[in-house]
């Protein structure tokens, strides 16, 4: 299978992987996306275009995956079953392959509670794993959730998310393996903050063999302070903060270089697991920093 | 059972302002047992409204359900008397006093909260959406419709931790009830179905849902 997505040639093609993500604004201003465009600009294969996350209402991911494309990067688009229906997510995705777009992860979304609307419906019609399918059907088979046959197919790349550090873990592995068989061609982990318990995690899949089925992309994120390293070690469910790494944060002397230290020695950790095809980079709020990222980590400049 | 939960008072004030003969209708069903809407709430709230305002006239009834409307005959002389009624059943019952007696309104004096049962004295948990098509059968008898925040099918999503819902540390995550309890009884293979997504229009996607047994259809007009 060929969808033309660079992720794809990439990967195939047996190269280290690098994807990053982007926020769209909480305005329609295309400047800030163009801005950040033209900042990243080459730095990763593919970059991801959040869909309203954490619940906040923004720009939606294909109209910034868009702005994006017209600057010569190739988005993936994520797509959460929280807002949208399966009318709503299909129909979504039709439009978004008509404009180019050639990869799109499928995502259940946060909880609208934790958003700036909590008083919002929720939809949850299908669940990341049926979106992942849906996808898929219509994809490989042209067909619609209906069953309905359609014209011309959407060729996307697929991909999905799996949190290595959430409950129960021993299923963790088995719903990776759920979404393998529902048809992700990749996965975006949650970041990767505890990497023994992330070893353990890959083991896991790879005794099951599901890394000879799936691209697997650890995600990395640049904590830009203690504060925050602390706050996320609390407050931010399925996430895993070890102590140490909130202790060089709190005790470097210049906590944004320490930051990225941090990032470039775990991107050369995850690098050396088998089985780990690329890294995620989640630089929330702070993407101006993953060009350094990526070039102190020996992974720049990019294949294509 | 239905699980109801008082209105705030000044909001039940609120609503019956202007008037000066007042029933207080209660429910001898769920809301009996949960303790909000039966007799003894209704004549409760009947004295508290008397008590606000002494100008008026208070009496307070129950029926065995509101929700059946030979039940609601036997309110016939009471409400004859009455400007407005207070209803504490749950939104059933005061829908079908609206429905029985057309010529003076029924507001609610409840929040018709869910569907659900105490699991300890005084704590009520959902338990079930009435979805219209049942899987307790695939889940280990915990039902993700009603009790997972996000109503999965192929749970769990990536917030579960220590066993509780992400959006809250009182909510216990339903797929960790759910491994939980398929592993204890050996049927961990189940998680490994791909559940498709599910017939919405079972619940309440498909419209107003409506139920007709034949069988128990009285001839009419004969």
């Amino acid at each position: 299978m060929m969808t033309g997505s660079n992720l794809e040639r990439v990967l195939k093609e047996g190269h280290f992987a690098v994807t990053a993500e982007i926020g769209p604004p909480k305005s329609c201003n295309a400047a800030f996306v163009q801005r950040k465009a033209d900042l990243l600009k080459g730095y990763a294969d593919v970059f991801n275009i959040t869909d309203n996350q954490t619940a906040i209402v923004r720009m939606s991911s294909i109209a910034a995956a868009v702005l994006i494309q017209q600057k010569g990067l190739e988005p993936v688009i994520q797509m959460t079953c929280r807002d949208r229906n399966r009318i709503g997510l299909q129909s979504d995705l039709l439009g978004a392959a008509a404009l180019g777009i050639k990869n799109v992860l499928c995502l259940t979304g946060d909880h609208q509670s934790f958003g700036n609307h909590p008083q919002a419906k929720n939809v949850f019609d299908l669940d990341s794993i049926q979106l992942i399918k849906t996808i898929k059907d219509m994809r490989d088979e042209g067909r619609f959730l209906c069953g309905e046959e359609m014209k011309v197919r959407p060729d996307v790349f697929i991909g999905c998310v799996e949190n290595p550090f959430a409950d129960p873990f021993e299923f963790r592995a088995l719903r990776l393996q759920k979404k393998i068989e529902a048809g992700a061609d990749f996965v975006q982990t949650q970041c990767v903050l505890d990497m023994k318990h992330f070893r353990h995690f890959m083991d896991l899949i790879n005794d099951r063999g599901l890394t000879d089925r799936v691209a697997v992309l650890a995600g990395v994120m640049p904590i830009k302070s203690a504060r925050m390293a602390r706050y996320m070690q609390k407050n931010v469910a399925g996430m895993m903060v070890p102590d140490e790494l909130c202790e060089r944060l709190e005790t470097a002397a210049d906590v944004q270089k320490e930051a990225v230290d941090i990032v470039v020695e775990q991107i050369a950790e995850v690098k050396e697991i088998p089985g780990v095809r690329g890294v995620h980079i989640m630089a929330v709020a702070w993407e101006e920093v993953v060009p350094e990222i990526v070039r102190r980590a020996g992974l720049y400049p990019r294949p294509f | 059972m239905i699980v109801g939960e008082l209105k705030p008072f000044t909001e039940i004030k609120k609503m019956i302002r202007g008037y000066q003969r007042i029933l207080v209708a209660g429910c001898g069903g769920c809301v009996t047992v949960c303790q909000t809407g039966g007799l003894q709430e209704a004549e409760t709230l009947a004295r508290l409204l008397n008590m606000d305002d002494p100008g008026t006239t208070v009496e307070s009834l129950a029926v065995p359900r509101q929700c059946e409307w030979e039940f609601l005959e036997q309110l016939k002389t009471t409400v004859q008397r009455c400007e407005i009624i207070v209803s504490t059943a749950c939104g059933i019952g005061v829908q079908a006093m609206n429905e029985y007696f057309r010529e003076i309104q029924t507001l609610p004096a409840l929040n018709t909260r869910f569907l659900g049962m105490p699991v300890e004295h005084g704590v009520f948990v959902e338990r079930c959406q009435a979805c219209g098509e049942c899987m307790l059968h695939l889940t280990g008898g915990i039902c993700p419709v009603a009790r997972c925040s996000k109503s999965l099918m192929n749970g769990p999503c990536g917030g579960s931790k220590n066993g509780r819902c992400e959006i809250s540390p009182e909510i216990d995550c339903a797929w960790q009830l759910i491994y939980e309890r398929l592993k204890a009884l050996d049927q961990l293979e189940r998680l490994l179905v791909l559940q498709p997504p599910k017939d919405w229009s079972h619940s309440r996607d498909g419209g107003v849902r409506k139920m007709v047994r034949e069988d128990l259809m009285l001839d009419d007009g004969e």
